[in-house]
């Protein structure tokens, strides 16, 4: 039974609060049938505190760009910045999240760092086979654009 | 069954990115096309001071102080680190929309909007957003096909959209914007200190000289010091000017796109809702705050789809595998996003790539009191 892609719901920034890396918390409708509100507000909402501690300005990012000034920058050769850390800590909470949560569910988050930070890709699978399914017909007649750009690689 | 192996040229993701820039170094490097001027730049500040520390260092270290070429040799070191990064880094490039995503957001448009006819132009897209109780528009980029981040602009000489877009600058061969913009104000501070002490250093070199030996003859004994001197002066008037207008700016966490437009000027114009309005704070975010990585992944290997009728040894070779090797990448997962790397973007000929003006004032040569026309700004463009 393989799962094909039927469509996929981007999940777009939110700049209320300046340029700072968040995304909106707004629950999309594709994804009404698939799984629940709370579930998905906490993904974002967790992510979104995640990308606010690697943007936070203060003491330590202070130290670390003056430091990094002071050897003329050539200490990012050697070292990795507080942002990347925490990128990589945001790369291994989605992926745990995949495999716990979405995935289950027919679901697929892609790290926004392979989406340039534009958005939050949500990939929605459905099963071919599978028979009490509820069809994505429903979810994808308001993304059929969306669906038919998919299928039209 | 015979495993043949196939000579395939690993393919990094640099090779296929949209926009008008140079790469370098197998994508470890970026800049624009045009890279002339930044040769110009290297030219005059290697040559410079390689004159200063041939001629002028020798007798000053040992009439005045050694320290005087340390500190030199410092200034420059600074100064060409600085002017390297700026000019290397990517600038804070935005990636094109995949074409899903541009469809996703279309649809949304054409759903506030509604469709427009075929043969009428469609209106500007604009969403509007508040930030700190103002209201700030986000404008949508036909090219890129993303509503663009508050303070990014597309930069028509790169083809690019740039986060903070500030300027593009000719004479470091890249854009400046949110990544690099602080490389690029430490290299004009240390610039600037560099040709003020290049050129103290030049006027006590010969009034110490010409004491013993006459003024004339000091000219003749090294001639290049009248170079460094022209040199100097020029570049004093500009380089100075330019930071002092840059240091305005960082007290103001303004960019030079929005002084030039003129965005939080004015009666009628919101207050600029990202400042601190502290000028110690504004400094610190600007120059110390956290550096984002680059979202471009340009060393990233594309995986190719196509297949091979040969049959190949599935060996995934290491990212800093040698483009000449003999294996590449194969029995592709079943991963949508690798299909979308594939190069396939946006179609752009229904988008009238803007031509602005070609003659990108060369920022250093005038006083920067506001009076720099606009090189690459999204008013005025054919998208709009």
């Amino acid at each position: 039974m393989r799962a094909s892609l039927a469509t996929k719901v981007f999940v777009q920034r939110d700049y209320s609060d300046g340029t700072t890396c968040q995304f909106q918390t707004k629950f999309p409708p594709e994804l009404e049938s698939r799984i629940e509100r709370q579930l998905f507000e906490e993904t974002v909402k967790t992510l979104n505190s995640f990308y606010a501690e690697a943007e936070k300005i203060g003491g330590s990012s202070y130290l670390e760009g003056c430091l990094a000034c002071a050897t003329a920058y050539f200490i990012f050769l050697c070292m990795e910045t507080h942002y990347e850390k925490v990128l990589k800590k945001i790369s291994k909470y989605i992926q745990e999240q995949n495999e716990k949560i979405y995935a289950p569910r027919g679901l697929l988050l892609t790290d926004p760092l392979e989406r340039g930070m534009r958005v939050i890709e949500i990939s929605i699978y459905e099963d071919r086979c599978s028979s009490g399914s509820s069809s994505s017909g429903s979810s994808s007649s308001s993304s059929g654009g969306g669906g038919g750009g998919a299928g039209g690689r | 069954m015979s495993v043949m192996v196939a000579r395939k040229k690993v393919v990094r993701k640099w090779e296929k990115l949209p926009g008008r820039n140079t790469f370098c170094c197998d994508g470890r490097i970026m800049m624009a096309r045009q890279k002339g001027i930044f040769y110009l730049t290297l030219f005059l500040i290697l040559g410079t001071c390689a004159l200063f520390f041939a001629f002028e260092c020798r007798y000053l270290a040992v009439q005045l102080s050694p320290a005087i070429p340390v500190f030199a040799a410092v200034l420059f070191l600074f100064a060409m680190a600085t002017l390297l990064r700026t000019s290397f880094s990517d600038p804070g490039v935005i990636p094109r929309a995949l074409p899903d995503e541009a469809a996703f957001i279309e649809m949304e448009i054409e759903a506030t909007n509604g469709t427009v006819p075929q043969g009428q132009r469609p209106p500007p897209r604009i969403k509007n957003f508040q930030i700190n109780n103002q209201i700030v528009k986000l404008k949508y980029c036909y090219t890129c096909k993303i509503f663009r981040p508050p303070r990014a602009s597309h930069c028509s000489i790169c083809d690019n959209c740039v986060e903070r877009f500030d300027h593009h600058c000719p004479w470091v061969g890249n854009c400046v914007g949110k990544r690099n913009y602080r490389y690029f104000y430490l290299f004009i501070l240390s610039l600037s200190l560099l040709t003020i002490y290049i050129f103290t250093f030049n006027i006590v070199y010969v009034a110490l000289k010409s004491l013993k030996i006459g003024f004339l003859n000091t000219l003749k004994e090294t001639p290049g010091t009248v170079l460094e001197v022209l040199i100097c002066f020029f570049t004093l008037w500009s380089v100075v000017g330019l930071t002092g207008f840059h240091t305005f700016l960082v007290a103001l966490n303004q960019t030079t796109n929005e002084d030039i437009k003129g965005s939080w000027t004015g009666k009628n114009r919101v207050q600029n809702p990202y400042s601190h309005g502290n000028i110690v704070k504004n400094c610190c975010e600007v120059l110390c705050g956290p550096l984002p990585p680059s979202v471009l992944d340009r060393r990233g290997i594309l995986q190719q789809e196509e297949s091979t009728a040969q049959e190949e040894t599935c060996t995934r070779g290491p990212g800093a595998q040698e483009p000449t090797t003999a294996q590449g990448p194969c029995g592709q997962p079943e991963e949508s996003s690798a299909q979308q790397n594939d190069g396939s973007l946006p179609h752009q000929s229904a988008v009238p790539v803007p031509s602005l003006s070609n003659t990108e004032m060369p920022e250093e040569k005038q006083p920067p009191a506001g009076e720099l026309p606009i090189p690459s700004q999204d008013t005025g463009q054919a998208e709009h």
